[in-house]
């Protein structure tokens, strides 16, 4: 450690906290000072901005007669409001135009890259992230959006910020944190077939509650964490938030090593490999860590997990009964109850056969590869149901040239899928596509919040991406494992 | 920058009560009122579906109701402001009128963003909210003094012991909850920092 000398372990109010931990290291290794607040002034190795949060603050900035501080450690995209079906400019919708127009203004005046759709390589944030090889393990990484989880996967510290705090990111690379106290969340054995990470982590959510993170930070291992791929880490990591955690990671590995060097940091800078390969190693949570709690659960007893209400901790495996709201827990029932009034749901039944109107395939927490190449194994040869819209909705460009490539877009087409442009889109309404009236919606992304998904009185049922496929044939909720002929192993 | 940070030791007003626990940030702002480049005007859309239907007619809704329209001070239940981390959620609050908000908890994102606006998040359990919530229901147009530096709400006779995070409670009373400038100020040991850290090449 160097240039760190404000911080001292001493002075950290919480006293009984973890040690060993990556997230204490990581916290350590990027400790600039220590306020008078309490809280810590922590350098943030990598800032990503989008349209939606970004411009009050330049405006901030400018009002300041501030500048961006680290232009080189900043990187830009859009993904809440472009258009996932015509992407010509002007966008169609003038306020989508405004924002993005604010956005090249901002990201020109200031020096900051910025991965537009005519680059390529647009997306969502935190699917360009680890493509780019901008997420690196042990780094510490903000946004303004509250999926910033995501990038813990890699091993690395990452906090969704709001607008006020992206401004003292700008101006000073930094951002004043509290310490939180670590979780480990324990998945054993292995997942039965059919289950993914998504099922893993919306159950998560079910048992310890929408605010049972908070103040903590996850930190998920075990041998069914172990065992995913790096965009099934993203997955549970994404969501981190919807149980009430300020962020969570996996520590780094192999199969996080691997990944990174085909990303397009590694492949144009490949001596920075093994440059830094000792640094990541060294962030590891060590054997003997400490953490302020352990959860272990069963990860070979899980199931596919669907919600029947509208917070994401209203989970279910799907064969199993929706619970009726007197028999959870007092605090969780009037929730509930308003929950299966707005979804339409019975207690004492399960959600197969849940009628859906819309398939949503997309977001950040499930558009990457590996999600499409599943949701597609489930629709070959298959057609979307009668009254049903379907659409794909790739997590980035790169995503959709990759998918491209392997014919994917076909076989969804074929199927009667929308093969659309990358973005947001439907997870959260803020362009062209949303549900309207009541429609009910199967969807790969993290909320089914009342209105969440652009009209006040849809229904959003989450689910993993072979789920949706799966609902989108059939026309209503269908556990993927039962429908024929299909390899789910 | 030469603007001093206001010093909150207090906020007090009438009540608004807003039930429900798992109040997420989707209802406080919906996404179709963040497509602007500016926070002006966002007071008007705060809890807009809960408060008018398809044709913009007025629902029943607390911050609809005409004796809580000069409310300063909400309260609500257990994790308010849990999804996403539009920091609109509370600029749309604030600029509704809302100048501390006192509940059983709240997501952590959302109380980062109000004390960021130099708003209160205070805490308290469950009953002490819920008779907060009905006093302000018999009483919409008395006063709640939210004593943020002694840690306590005094409503008519009664005065309640609650929580304010230790950081809060600093960053507020001293005057240093816009951290803007306080960071700037270690700009040295930024750079020093960022020199040191392996995976900065630039």
């Amino acid at each position: 450690m160097s240039g760190n000398a404000a911080a001292t372990t001493a002075s950290y109010r919480v006293t009984d906290m973890s040690e060993g931990t990556l997230y204490d290291k990581v916290w350590e290794e990027h400790t600039v000072s220590e306020l008078p607040t309490g809280q810590t002034q922590l350098f943030c190795g990598l800032h990503l901005i989008h349209e939606v949060t970004s411009p009050q603050a330049f405006g901030m900035l400018q009002e300041r007669d501030l500048e961006v501080a680290y232009p080189n450690r900043t990187h830009a995209t859009v993904d809440h409001i472009v258009p996932t079906s015509d992407q010509s400019r002007p966008f169609r919708d003038d306020a989508a135009e405004e924002m993005m127009a604010e956005l090249e203004q901002n990201v020109r005046d200031a020096g900051i890259n910025f991965s537009d759709p005519t680059s390529g390589e647009q997306g969502i944030v935190h699917v360009i992230g680890p493509e780019k090889g901008l997420t690196q393990p042990g780094m510490t990484i903000v946004c303004g959006d509250s999926h910033t989880s995501t990038h813990g996967a890699f091993g690395a510290l990452a906090f969704g910020i709001g607008t006020s705090q992206i401004r003292d990111v700008l101006a000073t690379q930094t951002v004043a944190m509290e310490k939180k106290k670590v979780r480990k969340i324990e998945v054993t054995g292995e997942l039965g077939p059919g289950v993914e990470a998504k099922d893993v982590i919306l159950e998560i959510i079910r048992r310890l509650g929408t605010e049972g993170g908070v103040g903590y930070v996850y930190e998920y291992a075990g041998e069914a964490i172990e065992n995913l791929d790096m965009e099934g880490r993203m997955s549970i990591c994404n969501m981190s938030i919807e149980g009430g955690a300020r962020a969570g990671y996996v520590n780094p590995d192999e199969t996080t090593y691997d990944w990174l060097k085909e990303t397009e940091y590694f492949q144009e800078n490949p001596e920075r490999f093994d440059e830094l390969k000792p640094y990541w190693e060294s962030i590891r949570s060590d054997e003997d860590a400490e953490y302020d709690d352990v959860v272990t659960i069963d990860g070979s007893e899980l199931e596919p997990v669907v919600t029947w209400g509208t917070t994401p901790g209203q989970g279910v495996g799907i064969t199993q009964p929706i619970p009726a709201p007197e028999d959870l827990p007092e605090e969780k029932q009037d929730t509930a109850r308003m929950a299966q009034e707005h979804m339409g749901v019975t207690p004492g039944e399960t959600m197969e056969g849940y009628e859906i109107d819309v398939a949503f395939l997309g977001s950040c927490t499930n558009a990457r590869m590996p999600d499409l190449r599943r949701a597609a194994g489930v629709v070959e040869g298959r057609q979307v149901a009668d009254d049903v819209r379907a659409m794909v909705v790739p997590g980035s460009q790169r995503v959709k040239a990759a998918a491209e490539a392997e014919g994917l877009d076909e076989i969804f087409t074929e199927a009667g899928f929308e093969w659309r442009e990358a973005g947001c889109s439907m997870c959260l309404g803020m362009n062209e596509d949303q549900l309207e009236g009541d429609e009910a919606s199967a969807s790969s992304s993290n909320r089914n919040f009342i209105g969440r998904q652009g009209s006040k009185d849809g229904r959003t049922v989450l689910m993993n991406p072979r789920m949706v496929a799966a609902a989108a044939v059939t026309g209503h909720v269908t556990d993927v494992r039962e429908l024929k002929e299909v390899s789910v192993a | 920058m030469t603007d001093e940070i206001p010093e909150i030791d207090s906020a007090s007003g009438s009540g608004v009560p807003i039930r429900g626990n798992d109040i997420d940030t989707d209802q406080i702002i919906p996404a179709r009122f963040m497509k602007v480049v500016t926070f002006d005007g966002l007071g008007e859309f705060a809890f807009f579906d809960q408060r008018y239907d398809e044709n913009d007619e007025p629902k029943e809704h607390p911050m609809n109701e005409p004796q809580f329209q000069d409310a300063a001070i909400m309260v609500v239940n257990a994790n308010f402001g849990c999804g996403s981390s539009r920091e609109h959620a509370p600029q749309a609050l604030m600029r509704w009128g809302i100048d501390a908000i006192i509940g059983e908890s709240f997501a952590e994102i959302f109380a980062g963003n109000c004390l960021a606006l130099g708003i209160p998040t205070v805490t308290a359990d469950h009953e002490t909210v819920t008779e907060l919530q009905d006093w302000v229901d018999e009483h919409p147009d008395a006063d709640i003094d939210v004593d943020v530096e002694n840690e306590t709400v005094t409503y008519g006779e009664t005065t309640v012991d609650v929580t304010v995070d230790d950081a809060q409670r600093k960053a507020l009373t001293e005057g240093v909850w816009d951290t803007t400038a306080l960071m700037k100020s270690n700009a040295d040991a930024v750079a020093e920092k960022a020199a040191s850290l392996p995976y900065v090449d630039d």
